[in-house]
């Protein structure tokens, strides 16, 4: 899990349900996109409003999409966690597909697995230790920490601060 | 305790004796291979050196791979201009296994690897796509990985803080009905398992059915096996899969195989009897939306895609051909045929399946990943409907959230062809019984 140790409440901008798959977040057809710089605002490009929900420059800092089980299933394509991670949005969800899970993780997409999390848009969330709590509805729900390998590259900064110090040391 | 497949790869690709399920490894890397998103990774492999004083070098440029498929020839200027960034940092590297888009060498990547000998049992292949799994049908412990993470492979040649993960054992016995094929299989274990079923773990195939299957079948199970979630899907390497790299990936000299352990340890055991199996679909949105052709058959369909990394191969075009040769697709349909490399594409040339195919009204074109994602050939209009030999059909994957995608297998594909609509293959063209030839000579895949 990222470093989201703070008691901040954090606004949920959108629910999304099981099985969110990259190509909902991150449509293939814009895959010769590929600079950090250019993919956010493609995020969710086929929902709508949830594009311009995220395009408006208006969210709060710290804000949550909540989302289902296997959330990030399908595809490879890194676009998907470089999208979200320029929104600066943190996702809180239910279960997280392995290979968008590792992408964020290497890009420093905060990501919280949260398998019995209850939660709607415009609900205010706390993470903090090892619960999310839902200040709205007064509920709180554990959280599964990151495997301490995975959290050794999210605490160097991602993965390129993470490669180019074991580059350095190769060649010490 | 014994070892999975997997686990004895992993071990090995991390110098140790064994692993274990949860074990934090760092495995070495046998082959790397990326797409045209290798300008992505060739973004962040710079940036990983930026400001250390060295100069930029790949760990081993004999185990890269890259090869041109998404989107050949370059459908807009920003494809082209990322082609050329990866085709010029190739030859600065001197990458040796790149194929560039070209009719004696070029293809898709997940067919490539295989029928140039690239991938052997007992390797750690990463690649920059999800349907790496493909290569665990020759014994490979193959995953995808994103375009960071294969930066990291290129300076390091390891692939780090890699967690070993659980195996599940699927045996699968029986034998299928005719017509009825890898594809139903994999569509309906999906359709069992889930979407995330076998999210962080391995699929290891077993049974007389894998036994007596060509590899072209295996590598459609592993394929798809990322579709239940998996991190790899492995056919344990055997007699076929040295018949297979021998014979048709030119593979000279000794090859090793890697067989589990008798008492390798499985997280869950799956087992399936294909006897009765009928042909299967996964119906919109949801790869893992699967029903027995029953329930949707008669559905209308306005395109037909077969192809792609999943069932682009030659026993794939084959039966498609067998079926449509001196029939007609019915009017209103678009039959797209892609076959999966240039080599299979003049193989089907040579044993008449393209012209079978196009004087049915298919239109053939050339190798590549095609309309399967939306990002080049083949777009659907809005609330049209297609069915797809391809691997995914989440909303809007053929490039139009207004349109659907329902996936079957070639067979299904080419009998809905000429129905104009889902329909079950039934009997044979001009009464004669089926015949198709697959590379291993078995007639029992279909």
């Amino acid at each position: 899990m990222a470093n989201l140790q703070e008691s901040k409440p954090r606004l949920v901008v959108s629910k999304l349900g099981d099985d969110i798959s990259t190509d909902a977040i991150y449509p293939g057809r814009f895959m010769a996109t590929v600079l950090p710089t250019e993919t956010p605002k493609l995020a969710f490009a086929d929902d709508t409003e949830l594009n311009a929900k995220l395009n408006s420059r208006t969210l709060p800092e710290g804000s949550v999409i909540v989302a289902g089980r296997n959330f990030g299933c399908g595809s490879s394509r890194e676009q998907a966690a470089s999208c979200l991670r320029g929104h600066g949005v943190t996702i809180v969800a239910r279960a997280f597909a392995r290979i968008f899970q590792q992408n964020s993780i290497n890009l420093g997409l905060p990501t919280v697995i949260c398998p019995e999390l209850e939660a709607d848009a415009g609900d205010e969330l706390v993470i903090a230790g090892d619960h999310v709590w839902n200040e709205t509805k007064g509920t709180k729900f554990a959280t599964v920490p990151l495997p301490a390998a995975r959290q050794a590259i999210i605490d160097a900064g991602g993965l390129i601060p993470y490669t180019r110090k074991r580059l350095l040391e190769s060649r010490a | 305790m014994g070892m999975t497949v997997a686990e004895k790869i992993l071990a090995r690709a991390s110098g140790r004796d064994s692993v274990r399920p949860g074990d934090v490894i760092e495995p070495r890397v046998d082959l790397a291979m990326s797409h045209e998103n290798g300008a992505l990774v060739i973004n962040q492999f710079l940036e990983v050196y930026k400001d250390t004083g060295l100069e930029p070098k790949v760990w081993d440029p004999g185990r890269i791979a890259i090869i041109f498929d998404h989107r050949v020839p370059a459908e807009s200027a920003k494809t082209a201009t990322n082609q050329k960034k990866v085709r010029d940092f190739v030859g600065a590297q001197k990458i040796s296994k790149f194929h560039d888009i070209r009719g004696d060498q070029g293809g898709i990547c997940h067919q490539i690897l295989p029928e140039n000998g690239y991938v052997r049992p007992g390797m750690v292949v990463v690649g920059t796509d999800s349907h790496t799994t493909t290569h665990g049908a020759l014994g490979a412990f193959a995953f995808g990985i994103g375009a960071t993470e294969m930066a990291s492979v290129w300076t390091l040649g390891s692939v780090l803080n890699v967690e070993v993960p659980g195996t599940i054992k699927v045996v699968i016995n029986g034998e299928f009905a005719e017509h009825v094929s890898a594809k139903d299989l994999i569509l309906h274990i999906i359709g069992k398992l889930s979407a995330e079923g076998a999210n962080y773990k391995v699929l290891e195939f077993h049974g007389e059915a894998i036994h007596r299957m060509p590899t072209s079948g295996r590598l459609v199970l592993c394929n798809m096996s990322v579709e239940a979630g998996a991190t790899a899907g492995i056919v344990p390497s055997d007699a076929e899969t040295l018949r297979y790299l021998h014979e048709t990936a030119g593979v000279t000299g000794q090859v090793d195989i890697v067989q589990p352990d008798a008492d390798a340890e499985y997280e869950q055991v799956v087992e399936i009897d294909i006897t009765n199996l009928t042909f299967q679909i996964a119906c919109p949105n949801g790869v893992d939306n699967v029903k027995p052709i029953d329930a949707v058959e008669g559905t209308k369909v306005d395109q037909i895609v077969v192809g792609s990394c999943t069932n682009g191969r030659r026993d794939d075009i084959a039966a498609v051909a067998h079926i449509l040769q001196g029939r007609r697709v019915a009017d209103g349909v678009r039959l797209l045929v892609f076959p999966a490399s240039w080599k299979i594409y003049q193989e089907c040339m040579a044993h008449g399946y393209i012209d079978d195919l196009v004087k049915a009204g298919a239109v053939v074109m050339n190798p590549g990943c095609g309309p399967c994602l939306g990002v080049h050939e083949g777009a659907l209009g809005d609330g049209e409907v297609a069915l797809s030999t391809t691997n995914r059909n989440f909303k809007g994957r053929m490039g139009n959230p207004k349109s659907e995608v329902f996936l079957c297998s070639p067979a299904v594909a080419a009998a809905s062809a000429l129905a104009g609509h889902i329909a079950r293959p039934k009997g044979e063209p001009h009464g004669q019984p089926a015949r198709v030839e697959t590379e291993a000579g078995c007639l029992e895949a279909w």
